[in-house]
């Protein structure tokens, strides 16, 4: 019999040696004569246990970990084969406890398959959701999109069957299905574990997608920070060409749908999707207007189903289970669930993927343990560079949109970064704007130059010169850029400027009712 | 990567090769700055006739994207994570070490061509912060220590 041993091909489990592991693992092999297959998965997600190693045996797939390549030889001695005890063994992958709490839908295959064999992912109930969009009309399809409850994971939670629909009625001689791959926000993964740990499910949502719509052409726009997505996808896209998944007549049915990879180049303002249209399209990464949304005139001027990563991924199983089955998930107006990615100054960071609802203290205690410092938790980001920094004392609020919302903040893409009781809060305000200075597209005024001028009144606040005027001036800078910029990015920046303000005055020199919002 | 040398008629093979493709002026750059390290000012008039676009609009994605660089960068290309999370498990310090060391800012290249130091947004190694990432390689859990390792590693090779 033929053994399995599972290594991350994970690009942040290789970051701490999982090749190393991988590569230490075969040669151990090859000298003791045993023959095993070595399988490069995605990663589970556990990321304090990479390097994570798994074995397959009769009780499961044992894991043990953070394996370094020294350990390599003492586990093969203990018997790791054969799943035996060693200090570094952490029992059946599954049965540890961050996994195993997990509702794992649209994550269901990351770290379990091989992320390139589309046998794998067969066998592990792909293309199950494809087969039945093919038996469907597009407006069906919309309908089970739509009863799922499923709104954009990118950030900017937009209901995507009525995206879908619109696309759907617009006509059109050609339509495209985009895939946002740019996942420029800082404290977030997702899309990076999915396209690495199970690429086929994005290939299979936008496939659907386009089944969906009527598009013939579809690209996904990976960011050039993740060269191993790329690689991964390009891989993936090319296997379901050979074996009838993508090209023309997909599966007999007489569809067509063309899908390629195409690589940005370090604006983290191509993740805004107007932009990242403009970046397709061989040009400057600025911001369009909308109205016309990209459903009706977006790539090429022609109508477009232009999703996140996760938001794709999430559709095969929708359409595999019946919008019902993922509407059953969550609470309120928020379906489903969410991919979390817990990051920062955590003791247990890591892919969450839970029903919406579960509070930030659940999250960042019972998962996380706390900080990686042990010391005290101060101030948590949630969603982005652009969301609200929230402190300790704020942290019951439970995860769906509208409840993020009432507290001034923004779940975005799912980021939560954590910070302890050593971090300067006026200098993560002064971070917000320089990050908006260097990020700026230049279209619009506030964001262009604001973000600069923000820069500096926050020096002079922190210099302690004219304080007072000068947190005026913030917050009426900041009022501009909310109200003058086209998109997030201008838009937003002043939700981590002003929550810092107003959470954690003193950073600023400022006594706490002087922060008061007026 | 780049040697600083380029040659026109290899530019020009790219082009002819992606030009059909839609949206086809990334690609094109991209395998430009793949082969030679940077995108040679010299070749924007190449790739401009080629798309039937004017130097300027070629000039202005080049200078756009944080990328595509005019300059051959230095032998190695170090880039540091400077996002949140990053910055909450250290990331200061490593950028502090690394400036100081090579005696180098962001977007600089030593005088011997040796290194060129960058500033990356993330690179969604958040789990295992913080992040450097050397030529091709990644590295998560990074201090000063182990940074301090690599550099004279790389030096000594």
């Amino acid at each position: 019999m033929s053994r399995k041993i599972y290594v991350p091909a994970d690009s942040s489990a290789v970051s701490v040696g999982a090749d190393a592991v991988a590569q230490a693992i075969e040669r151990a092999l090859k000298q003791r004569a045993i023959s095993a297959q070595l399988v490069r998965n995605g990663s589970r997600g556990l990321y304090w246990l990479e390097p994570m190693v798994e074995v397959e045996t009769p009780r499961g797939r044992i894991a043990y970990g953070p394996v370094s390549p020294e350990n390599v030889e003492e586990l093969l001695d203990a018997g790791m084969l054969e799943g035996a005890a060693h200090r570094l063994c952490l029992g059946p992958a599954e049965d540890i406890p961050y996994l195993r709490n997990q509702e794992r839908l649209t994550f269901s295959r990351v770290g379990l398959v091989d992320p390139l064999s589309l046998e794998d992912y067969v066998s592990h109930g792909g293309y199950r959701g494809l087969r039945r969009a093919l038996e469907m009309s597009g407006a069906e399809i919309v309908e089970e999109v739509v009863a799922s409850g499923l709104r954009g994971r990118g950030g900017a939670a937009f209901p995507t069957g009525i995206k879908w629909k619109t696309a759907l009625e617009t006509p059109a001689d050609q339509k495209y299905v985009v895939c946002n791959a740019d996942e420029g926000d800082s404290g977030t993964f997702a899309d990076r574990m999915l396209m690495e740990g199970d690429p086929f499910v994005v290939i299979e949502g936008m496939t659907i997608a386009a089944v969906c719509v009527g598009a013939t052409r579809g690209y996904i726009y990976i960011r050039s920070e993740y060269p191993h997505s790329y690689r991964t996808m390009v891989k993936a896209i090319a296997s379901a060409y050979r074996n009838g998944y993508l090209g023309e007549d997909i599966l007999g049915s007489g569809k067509t749908f063309h899908l390629e990879a195409r690589l940005g180049a370090g604006a983290y303002i191509c993740g805004e999707e107007t932009a990242l249209l403009e970046s397709l399209e061989g040009k400057r990464g600025m911001v369009r207007f909308r109205p016309p949304v990209p459903a009706v005139k977006g790539l090429f001027g022609k109508p477009t189903v232009l999703n996140n990563v996760v938001t794709l991924a999430s559709v095969p199983i929708i359409l595999e289970k019946g919008g019902k089955f993922y509407h059953a998930y969550g609470t309120g107006r928020s379906r489903g669930t969410l991919t979390i990615q817990l990051a920062g100054n955590v003791k247990r960071p890591g892919l969450i993927e839970k029903a919406f609802g579960v509070t930030l203290r659940e999250i960042i205690y019972e998962y996380g343990g706390g900080t990686a410092s042990g010391r005290p938790v101060r101030a948590v980001q949630l969603g982005g560079p652009l969301g609200a920094y929230l402190p300790e004392s704020m942290l019951d609020v439970p995860l769906d949109y509208e409840a993020v919302a009432s507290v001034g903040g923004m779940i975005g893409h799912g980021g939560i970064v954590v910070f302890d009781d050593t971090v300067d809060m006026a200098q993560m305000a002064r971070y917000a704007m320089e990050f908006c200075a260097a990020e700026s597209c230049g279209k619009c005024t506030p964001c262009r130059i604001g973000s600069t001028r923000g820069v500096e009144v926050i020096d002079r606040i922190i210099a302690g010169i004219e304080r007072e005027a000068n947190v005026e001036l913030l917050r009426d800078l900041c009022e501009t850029l909310k109200y003058g910029s086209l998109c997030a990015l201008g838009g937003l920046t002043p939700m981590p400027v002003l929550s810092a303000l107003k959470h954690f005055p003193q950073d600023f020199g400022l006594l706490p009712q002087e922060a008061e919002l007026r | 990567m780049s040697s600083g040398l380029w040659d026109k008629t290899a530019v020009a093979e790219i082009v002819a090769e992606l030009k059909d493709r839609e949206g086809a002026l990334l690609p094109i750059l991209h395998r430009i700055q793949d082969r030679f390290g940077y995108i040679p000012p010299d070749s924007i008039p190449i790739i401009a006739s080629g798309l039937n676009l004017s130097r300027a609009e070629v000039h202005g994605v080049v200078s756009f994207y944080r990328d595509f660089r005019s300059e051959p960068p230095g032998v190695h290309v170090i880039r540091i994570c400077r996002a949140e999370s990053c910055q909450a498990m250290g990331a200061a310090s490593l950028i502090d070490y690394v400036k100081q060391e090579l005696k180098l800012e962001f977007g600089g290249t030593d005088r011997e061509g040796f290194f060129t130091l960058e500033p990356v947004y993330c690179f969604g190694n958040c789990a295992c912060s913080p992040a450097v990432m050397v030529d091709e390689q990644i590295y998560g859990r990074m201090t000063p220590e182990r940074l301090e390792s690599l550099l004279r590693k790389l030096r000594s090779a």
